[in-house]
């Protein structure tokens, strides 16, 4: 069928979401954007299911988001360590992929587990609600909250030892600090 | 790089806080930090607008489906 030009206008507006959306979630520029073709091709086929007046760009998403999980436990069974391919599918193109600026808090997000990242990315970046960003990784509110909580808390501790790294040469004295701590 | 020595080298999570609390303080800091280091990241990919790739993939499946 065609979109009338409303229709395609809205779908074409959603794409550079859509694409810093999946950058976000892969890391991975070229694997991001054949997420993107792939969320567009699927939209096409099934835009008869999308109920006008609701939220495009969450409906959108919901398909990218579903595409990528797919994706994901796919490769997990494949490769076994989904977070090590990811990390290392970083390292590999960091000057193509992400600018250097953010290579370290792209790795800080690379280490949170998958439903952490896309609730934090949903909430923090995309600039969906609670509720849209329940509707689209399909849990409860609550369960959205917490992970969204607990992703920029374990992002806090990932930053924080980064940022006292950038204090220079003070390891031993970090390590009789946290020692004493201990005891 | 001084820098290449990131997150990787250091995957057994050094920085569970001794008695579970963080310092508020430089939480709140580094959480401001984290907040908008997402957001220019993401919007440093929305800024690149739409490529042409989807442009022509939109004419493509659009003018399949007129057949």
């Amino acid at each position: 069928m065609k979109l009338d030009p409303q229709m395609r206008e809205a779908v074409l507006a959603a794409v550079p979401s859509l694409r810093a959306f999946a950058i976000s979630l892969s890391g991975n520029v070229d694997r991001a954007d054949d997420l993107v073709q792939e969320t567009l091709l699927r939209a096409l086929v099934n835009i008869d299911s999308f109920e006008p007046g609701t939220n495009l760009s969450a409906w959108l998403f919901t398909i990218l988001r579903n595409l990528f999980r797919s994706e994901y436990r796919k490769r997990r069974r494949e490769v076994e360590d989904g977070d090590g391919t990811y990390a290392e599918s970083l390292k590999s193109q960091p000057e193509q992929e992400a600018r250097v600026e953010f290579r370290e808090f792209r790795a800080a997000l690379a280490k949170l587990p998958a439903d952490q990242r896309e609730a934090l990315i949903l909430v923090g970046a995309s600039g969906f609600s609670y509720e849209e960003a329940a509707g689209i990784c399909g849990c409860a509110v609550g369960t959205i909250k917490s992970r969204v909580n607990r992703a920029r808390t374990r992002l806090a501790e990932l930053m924080s030892i980064e940022s006292l790294d950038d204090f220079g040469p003070d390891r031993a004295t970090r390590a009789v600090l946290s020692g004493g701590e201990h005891s | 790089m001084k820098n290449s020595k990131t997150a990787a080298s250091r995957s057994q999570d050094p920085s569970e806080e001794p008695d579970g609390k963080a310092n508020p303080g430089l939480g709140g800091e580094i959480r401001g930090k984290i907040g908008r280091q997402l957001r220019d990241m993401y919007d440093d990919v929305v800024a690149q607008g739409v490529p042409d790739r989807f442009v022509e993939l939109l004419n493509r499946l659009e003018k399949q489906n007129e057949k």
